[in-house]
Order: C-alpha cells, then sequence, then structure tokens
C-alpha cells in the first residue's frame, strides 16, 4: 500500500513538474467531487503507466534479441500456434486490471451524482445555470439574485446546479470544482458540487456552440457563507430588478460583461419542463426542495426513456 | 441576382479566392491535359468504366492520399492558429469550418477509403478469387464515395462549410444555429458516400463468404480477410443507422421536420445516440482492417507464424460485438445517471482486453523470430507502444466518473489522435509500402521510407502528448482561441512544432513516390518481401484475371508453406477464364447522384427531381441489360502467363514456387 502511495504520489509530481510547477487544473482540486475525480485520475495513470512499460520493456528485450542482425543466417524461426498459459496470464491480467477499474468507477459515478461526501447532511444551495449564445446565467432562487457571466458560491455548503439552455447543448465545466455535465434545452440536468477553501476559479462550457464559443467562460469565486450573505444583501441594495424585456435582450447573441440583478428570470421564463427529476410533477419547483432525494432515484429511469 | 447569392460563400476571405483560383486552374489543367496527349478514351477505358477490383482499389488509394492533403492543410491551419494566444491567423468562423472539414475529411474521406483500398487491392487476391462478387457494384461504391467527397469538397468555394463539428450535433446542426448551406453538404455527401460504403460492406461480406479458394475454410483465412470480414460486418450493421439519422437531419434541415429541434416534440439528444451507435462501431470500422495489416506486415518481417491465430480471430469478434454496446461513452455527461454510466463504462473498459491480446498476440510474434526492420515493420513496431499509450488512455477515459473531467478537452483529442494515427495511419502508410510493389512492379525506397517514419512518429509524439497536459488543464476542444493568461502558449506550440514535423513527413512520402518511380530497378520478381500469404503467389504486375489456375489451400499460409514444404498451390488445367464487363453505367449513376446532392443542398428542387428520376432509370435500365461478362480463352491466357517468364504447366509451377 505504501509502496503504491509512494507511487501515486511520484507520477503526480511529475506530471506537476512537466507542466512547469504550476499544478494543472484538474490536479487542483477545490472541492470533494473534483478531489474524487483527480485521484481516480491518478490511479488510473499509474495503473496504466505500468502496462505501457510492461509492453515496451517486453518489445525492446525482443527486438534486440530476435533482430535478424543477431541470429546466424540459417536460422529458421519455429512454427509456435500458441501457447494456453501465455494467453490465458494475457486474457487474466487485463481481465482483474479492468475489473479493478470498473469497481472504482462505478463507486465514483455514485460518488459525484449525489451529494458530495462529507455535506450529505446540509441543505444544498440550488442555483440555476443556463446558457444562451455566449453567455451564463445564473439564478439563485433562495436568494431572488441572478447574475451574468460570473459566480458567487459559498464554501462548505453543498451546490446543486440546475443545468439547461437557450441554444445549442452547452457542457457546464468548473475544473477545480468538478467535471462538466451538459446543458439541453428541453430538460433541465443537475450537477452537485461543493467548494471547500474560498479562491476564485475558472468555468467554461465546454461543448461547442458555435462562433463565440471560445469565450464563453465565467468566473467563479468561492467565499465563506457570511462573505456570500454580505454579497446578497448587496445586490439586494444596488442591482436592479430583472425584467422580461431586458432579459429577452440578454438572451440575444453575443458576449456580455459580468452583470448583476435582483429576482430571476425563472419567475417569467421557468427552466425546461421536462425535467430529468420529476416524474409527476409538471411544474418546476424552484423553491422547494423537499422532494429533493426522492428525485434523485427517478432521475435514472427518466433518463433511459430518454 | 438573387438566385446567384446563395452559391457565394458567407466569409470569403483571402486564402479562400486563392483556393478557387487553384481549382479552376488544376480542373482547366487537368482537362487541356487529357486533350493534348489524347487521354481521355484511355481515361474511359481504363478507368472510368473499370470494374476490375485491382484498379478500383488503385482509385481509392489515390483519393486518400488527396485527402489527406487535404485534412493535413486543415489540420496545419488549426495548429497554426492555436500555436500561441490571441492569434489572429484565422477568426472563430473560420476554424469552426477547419475543424469540422478536417474531421469529416480525415474520418469519412481519407480513412474510410484508404481502408477499402486495401479491401479491393488486398482480399481478392489473398482468398485466391479473381474479383469481388459483385464487380460492378464495385465500381458504384467507388464512384459514389468520390463523388460524395468531391460534393463535401467544394463546400468551401460554393455556399459555405459545415461548421457544426464532424459529429454535427443538434440543434447547433440546425437551421436556427447554423444558418448557411454548409450542413446540408454534410448531410448529403455524407450520405452519398455512406450509401457506397454501406455496399461495399455487402459486397465484401459476400466475397469473403463465396468466393474463397479451394480449401480455405474460415479458420484458414489470412489474418487481414478476416479483419476485412469482420469490419465489413458492422458496416453492414452500422451504415443504415447513418443512413436514417441523416435522411432525419436533412428532413430537418430542408423541410422542417423537427426531429432533432427542441420545439414540436424534436429530441436533440436522438441525434447524438444515432450519431455515436454509428460513430463507435465507424472507429472500429478502421481500426479492424489496421490490425489486420499489421498482422500480416509482423508475420512476414518476424519470420515467423501468426501467433494465436485462434485467439486473434476471437478477439476481433468480441471487439465487433462490444463495439455496438459503448456508444453512450460518448455523452457520459449527458445526465443519464450513475447506472447508465456504470453500465457504458464497464462495456467500454471491456473492450480493452481483446485488444490487449492482440497487443501480446503480435509481441509473441516476433518472440524467436527473425525480425527484418523494413519501412512497413518499423510502423509496425512503432505502432505498438504508441497504440499502448492510446489504450490506456482511452480506459481512463472509460471511467466515466473521470471522463466529466477529460469530456471535450484537448485530453479526448489527444486520446483519439493517439489510437487513429498510430492505429490507422501508421498501418496504411505501413500498408502502402508493403503492397506497393505488387500494384506498382517496384519497391519505395527504403532510405526514404525510414526517414518519413521517424519524422512521421516524433512529429506525433510533440504534437499530441502536449494536448494530454493541456487538457487536464482545462483546454477546452474546437476553441479557436484562448488568451495568454489560461498558460496553455507553450504546449500549443510544441504541438504546432511537432504537426509541422508531421508535414514533412507526409512530403517525405510524396517525394519517396517520385523518386522511387524515376530510381527504383523493376526486376523485383513476385515476392519481394519473402511474404507468407496468397496475394505473392501470382505474378507482378498482376494479371487480370489474379491466377490463371484457383490456388488449393491448405493452411493460414498458403503460399508460405507452398515455398518451404513444397505444397501444390496450383493443379489442373488452365480453362477459359470468365470477366466481367467494364460498364460506364457507376460512373454517370455517380455523377447523377452528385447533381442530386448538389441540387438537394440548394433546394433546387427541379433539378433534383430530374436527377432521382435519372437515378432511377439508371436502375432500370440495369434490370434490363443482358451482359454476361466475357471469356478469355484459355490460350490467351497461357500466352500471357508465358510473358512472365515461365511456362505453366503443374511440374514448372510447383517447382517454381517452392524455389521462390
Ligand atoms: C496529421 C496530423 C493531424 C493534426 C496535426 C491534427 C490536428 C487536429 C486538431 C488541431 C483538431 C481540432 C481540435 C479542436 O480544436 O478541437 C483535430 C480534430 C480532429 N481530428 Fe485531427 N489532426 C491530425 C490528423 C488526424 C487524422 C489522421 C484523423 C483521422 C483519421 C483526424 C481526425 C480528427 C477528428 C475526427 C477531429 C475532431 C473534429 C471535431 O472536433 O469536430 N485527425 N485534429
Ligand atoms: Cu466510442
Ligand atoms: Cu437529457
Amino acid at each position: 500500500m505504501k509502496i503504491k502511495l509512494l507511487f501515486l504520489l511520484s507520477i503526480m509530481t511529475s506530471v506537476i513538474f512537466l507542466s512547469g510547477c504550476e499544478p494543472l487544473l484538474v490536479f487542483d482540486p477545490k472541492g470533494p467531487q473534483a478531489e474524487r475525480q483527480a485521484s481516480d485520475i491518478i490511479l488510473s495513470i499509474g495503473i496504466m503507466s505500468v502496462i505501457v512499460i510492461v509492453v515496451m520493456v517486453i518489445l525492446a528485450y525482443i527486438l534486440i534479441k530476435y533482430r535478424a542482425s543477431n541470429q546466424p543466417d540459417n536460422y529458421e524461426p519455429p512454427h509456435i500456434e500458441g501457447n494456453h498459459l501465455v494467453e490465458a496470464i494475457c486474457v487474466g491480467i487485463p481481465v482483474l486490471i479492468v475489473a479493478y477499474l470498473s469497481l472504482v468507477s462505478v463507486q465514483s459515478n455514485y460518488i459525484v451524482e449525489s451529494a458530495p461526501v462529507g455535506y450529505e447532511e446540509q441543505e444544498p444551495l440550488v442555483v440555476y445555470a443556463s446558457s444562451s449564445d455566449w453567455k451564463w446565467h445564473f439564478s439563485y432562487p433562495e436568494q431572488g439574485i441572478e447574475t451574468v457571466n460570473y459566480l458567487y458560491v459559498p464554501t462548505d455548503r453543498p451546490l446543486e446546479f440546475k443545468l439547461y439552455s437557450y441554444g445549442p447543448i452547452t457542457s457546464f465545466w468548473i475544473p477545480q470544482l468538478g467535471g462538466q455535465k451538459y446543458a439541453m434545452s428541453d430538460m433541465v440536468t443537475t450537477l452537485h458540487l461543493a467548494a471547500d477553501e474560498p479562491g476564485e476559479m475558472l468555468g467554461r462550457n465546454a461543448n461547442f456552440s458555435g462562433k463565440g464559443f471560445a469565450e464563453n467562460t465565467f468566473n467563479v469565486t468561492a467565499m465563506s457563507q457570511a462573505d456570500f450573505d454580505d454579497w446578497v444583501k448587496e445586490v439586494h441594495e444596488t442591482a436592479e430588478p430583472l425584467t422580461e424585456t431586458e432579459f429577452q435582450e440578454l438572451l440575444e447573441p453575443g458576449h456580455l460583461g459580468q452583470m448583476t440583478y435582483t429576482g430571476t428570470h425563472l419567475e417569467f421564463s421557468p427552466a425546461p419542463e421536462h425535467n430529468h427529476s420529476t416524474t409527476n410533477e409538471s411544474e418546476v419547483e424552484y423553491t422547494d426542495h423537499s422532494s429533493h432525494d426522492q428525485n434523485q432515484t427517478n432521475e435514472e429511469n427518466e433518463h433511459s426513456a430518454h | 441576382m438573387e438566385f446567384f447569392q446563395r452559391f457565394a460563400i458567407p466569409h470569403p476571405s483571402p486564402a479562400i479566392y486563392a483556393s478557387m483560383v487553384a481549382i479552376a486552374l488544376v480542373s482547366i489543367g487537368i482537362v487541356v491535359g487529357l486533350t493534348y496527349f489524347k487521354k481521355w478514351g484511355y481515361l474511359w477505358r481504363e478507368w472510368l468504366t473499370t470494374v476490375d477490383h485491382k484498379k478500383i482499389g488503385i482509385m481509392y488509394l489515390l483519393s486518400a492520399l488527396l485527402m489527406l492533403f487535404r485534412g493535413g492543410a486543415d489540420a496545419i491551419m488549426m495548429r497554426a492558429q492555436l500555436a500561441t494566444p490571441d492569434a489572429k491567423l484565422l477568426d472563430a468562423q473560420h476554424y469552426n469550418e477547419i475543424f469540422t472539414t478536417h474531421g469529416v475529411v480525415m474520418i469519412l474521406f481519407m480513412a474510410m477509403p484508404f481502408i477499402f483500398a486495401f479491401f479491393n487491392l488486398i482480399v481478392p487476391l489473398q482468398i485466391g478469387a479473381r474479383d469481388v462478387a459483385f464487380p460492378r457494384l464495385n465500381a458504384l461504391s467507388f464512384w459514389l464515395f468520390f463523388v460524395g467527397a468531391m460534393l463535401f469538397n467544394i463546400s468551401f468555394v460554393i455556399g459555405g462549410s459545415p461548421d457544426a463539428g464532424w459529429t454535427s450535433y443538434f440543434p447547433l446542426a440546425g437551421n436556427d444555429f447554423s444558418t448557411s448551406v454548409g450542413t446540408n453538404y454534410y448531410m448529403l455527401a455524407i450520405q452519398i458516400s455512406g450509401i457506397g460504403s454501406l455496399m461495399t460492406g455487402i459486397n465484401f461480406c459476400t466475397t469473403i463468404i463465396k468466393m474463397r479458394a479451394p480449401g480455405m475454410t474460415l479458420m484458414k483465412m489470412p489474418m487481414f480477410t478476416w479483419s476485412a470480414f469482420i469490419a465489413n460486418i458492422i458496416v453492414v450493421f452500422a451504415f443504415p443507422v447513418l443512413t436514417v439519422a441523416l435522411i432525419m437531419g436533412t428532413a430537418d434541415r430542408l423541410f422542417g421536420a423537427n426531429f432533432f429541434t427542441t420545439s414540436n416534440g424534436g429530441m436533440d439528444m436522438l441525434w447524438a445516440n444515432f450519431f455515436w451507435v454509428w460513430g463507435h462501431p465507424e472507429v472500429y470500422i478502421l481500426i479492424l482492417p489496421a490490425f489486420g495489416l499489421y498482422s500480416e506486415i509482423i508475420s512476414t518481417f518476424s519470420g515467423r507464424n501468426l501467433f494465436g491465430y485462434r485467439a486473434m480471430v476471437w478477439s476481433m469478434i468480441l471487439i465487433s460485438l462490444l463495439s455496438f454496446l459503448v456508444w453512450t461513452h460518448h455523452f457520459f455527461t449527458m445526465g443519464q445517471g450513475a447506472l447508465t454510466n456504470s453500465i457504458f463504462s464497464i462495456t467500454t473498459m471491456a473492450i480493452a482486453v481483446p485488444t490487449g491480446v492482440k497487443i501480446f498476440n503480435w509481441l509473441f510474434t516476433m518472440w524467436k523470430g527473425k525480425i527484418r526492420f523494413t519501412t512497413p515493420m518499423l510502423y509496425s513496431i512503432g505502432f505498438i507502444p504508441l497504440f499502448t499509450i492510446g489504450g490506456a488512455t482511452g480506459v481512463m477515459l472509460g471511467m466515466s466518473a473521470a471522463d466529466y473531467q477529460y469530456h471535450n478537452t484537448m485530453f479526448l483529442v489527444a486520446h483519439f489522435h493517439n489510437t487513429i494515427i498510430p492505429g490507422v495511419v501508421f498501418a496504411m502508410l505501413a500498408g502502402l509500402t508493403y503492397y506497393w510493389p505488387k500494384f506498382f512492379g517496384f519497391m519505395l525506397n527504403e532510405k526514404i521510407g525510414k526517414l518519413t517514419f521517424w519524422l512521421l512518429t516524433i512529429g506525433f509524439v510533440l504534437a499530441f502528448f502536449p494536448m494530454y497536459l493541456s487538457g487536464l488543464d482545462g483546454q477546452a476542444r474546437r476553441m479557436y482561441t484562448y488568451s495568454e493568461a489560461t498558460g496553455f502558449g507553450p504546449l500549443n506550440m510544441l504541438s504546432f512544432v511537432g504537426a509541422a514535423l508531421m508535414a514533412l513527413a507526409f512530403l517525405a512520402i510524396v517525394y519517396n513516390i517520385y523518386y522511387s518511380y524515376k530510381n527504383s530497378p523493376r526486376n523485383i520478381g513476385s515476392d519481394p518481401w519473402d511474404a507468407r500469404s496468397l496475394e505473392w503467389a501470382t505474378h507482378t504486375p498482376i494479371p487480370e484475371y489474379n491466377f490463371a489456375r484457383l490456388p488449393q489451400v491448405s493452411s493460414s499460409q498458403a503460399f508460405w508453406d507452398a515455398k518451404k514444404k513444397g505444397h501444390e498451390l496450383f493443379k489442373g488445367e488452365i480453362k477459359d477464364i470468365h470477366m466481367p464487363n467494364n460498364s460506364g453505367v457507376p460512373f454517370v449513376m455517380s455523377c447523377i447522384f452528385f447533381v442530386a446532392g448538389f441540387s438537394f443542398v440548394f433546394a433546387l428542387w427541379v433539378p433534383a427531381v430530374i436527377a432521382l428520376i435519372g437515378v432511377f432509370v439508371c436502375m432500370a435500365l440495369r434490370s434490363f441489360e443482358q451482359d454476361h461478362g466475357y471469356h478469355i480463352h484459355a490460350k490467351e491466357v497461357k500466352e500471357t502467363e508465358a510473358k512472365y517468364g515461365k511456362v505453366l504447366n503443374n511440374e514448372d509451377r510447383s517447382r517454381a514456387t517452392s524455389r521462390v
């Protein structure tokens, strides 16, 4: 176990070293989901490196030993059909590795698809994140505010993003908090994240969506709950309310800077009906989270029919 | 005026005007040249109307090389644009068009015809047949592919290129967000060439099942034929899905059908599902024949039979089945829940097992062998570690929770180029060098060949390995620019240098062909590499009937056993040989398809309907046609055989083969 850890550590440091000493974003997690993903990635890099190295060593050995120039002219390679033992090993070891990685993968799937580890007890902060060409709109129904192209989140509280799109399929991605998920126009997808420490992070749309795609980014700032509350208060004091006409203008294709509003567009332009987490309630509930946990189990059935 | 307006390209640039002029000049040059040298008749008789699988194979090969340069030029432009932060070489629209056409051209108009070239060139010879099962259909397949490719390629000078990615996801690819006719080109060009591919699949399945030489049971088929067989079965099952998806996509774009739109009951993810139900098997259609070529080459240059023949066959069958069960890994992030992701994660990683079996079988084929480092063998050796890395990163992507971080990033781009370039492109170049003497009668220069290999390999590593890192650092794919602050700059510069080396390597291939054509000796005999399977048992150049007498086979390396163990391959008398007649119909019919496709792109209904009627007229005419082919008489065959310097009666021939 120690050796394995050491090995993983050495790979991690060499990866970091290669990238010019600053850790690659994915290897610099700021939340439990990204941490889990990073450790899966490191684990698979480790195991896969062993396989690659073994293949390379066998190859080098064979090439050196059996090269024609190393052999007498009259050497006739033998006819060998195969060897059951060798073939069993060549099947058996990969099967074991794949089985092990499958096990890890399945566990991780359930972990990243549910409330972050260590945050299960808390009520999540729900943020509706919707994309339009080529912007992100963040609605905080609980706080009654909405931002464009930037996101403030409290640390030490689970975050639940409800994703959808006002145009092409986009993908909501904050590498340091966790991997991405699609935002589509006819349905809502849910992404569970959490931030462990305050700081600034990069977020972007990762799925190609046309001309403005490259600049389709947003800033993420994680801060303490107290700071977050202050910010909300400040917004309520200073920002203009979001009107329907104003929102329609925001949806026009193009780039915009960061903007802040009170109220959310959910009131006049609700999220798509086909919600992956509701079966019989047709209206979208963005204030009531009581049914949240039970919804999650429904998610799967809903989606397989999709 | 308005009528002509729509043919104008929406985003002109000096580069596009230059290419327009270049295309016009080259076309004029070709027409003038053909007329001046009085080659129209030759072109028509020998190539445009041919049904000979060897000539069709050569035409596929030339088209593939041509498209490799088109796609390569796109690649270099992209890498140049990304080499430095905030570069201004291309704007967003052009970058989008370029990566879209690069992807389509490389997969569908470069890699596909390349493997079809080898199916055509090798399979009939390897199974000891005189042609494919349906020679005329084969010609039609080629011409449909060819006009499809041409239709796609004119998009950038007439009307505008597709710009929604080679995956063309809806609703982005719908009329609301892709307003030029570019995506119409995508739908129709791929449709036309896809019909050709489907027919190729049917043709080669039939050929391999029905036309094997006496004695060649399934388990005695050479490995390339096996790989071609399985790949073509995949074609038959996968391509209809694409056909249907493209029809629906076309209906959406031209008739407002709302299959994939987000209103009126359309489902955007339905396109993604259809696309990848075809798209994932598609990559195995490409890679399995590549595996087949490597098997032939590694076995030849190790001087040994293939280790674990049965395991190789079964692993391919398993891969082909699994390839249909993993498509969802292309959208793990669609929000389908942990259970679905877990299932597809496991099926995806499971493919690594049979693939690993193959890697080990190649290694053990070299074990105790006598390894000759020729150019084709260098590619095959280079393939093993590079493809292992590509496969390993594939397993990493298969872990769906982790894929949330890789999806849509340069990490993915690095992975699939890491499998497709050492896997498919290296195999094609290895096969090209290996089979060149058989089809053209001279060897390619080994020195230049090896230099090419090293340029390509070093260039490849420099071009693509940095992308693994930049992907993990947050660089999404398909971004036309990035800011200095992201820190992606140095890695992308490295990639550009690598891409430039690869470009040099491709130029070296052309130079090698030219140089060898001038300088290589022509008296190379029929078996210059000391190979093992039947395609080397006939003369060089290959007579149009391939084999004067059909070979009698008793092992998977029949020719080798004939050489070493004195098995008699060719028994019995030379008889009359039945051959199919040439036909201009496939070519003409494909041209009509082109007109139909072009008219549909621009919604010109009158010519479209007329052209469609023309297609049906061609088919109807065929059904009334009485064409029984012709015979090459035994006497003529004997004369031809005698010209090759060997008198062909039994005793002489068997002695000749055992001596070669
Ligand atoms: C010869 C060297 C090559 C270079 C330098 C190269 C480079 C690139 C680049 C820069 C991209 C776009 C990445 C992005 O912005 O998302 C790309 C995408 C792609 N390439 Fe290549 N490529 C090469 C060869 C190939 C080959 C041989 C194939 C296939 C047989 C291929 C298939 C693709 C595909 C399918 C895409 C995705 C296009 C899309 O995102 O829609 N490439 N390549
Ligand atoms: Cu796939
Ligand atoms: Cu969905």
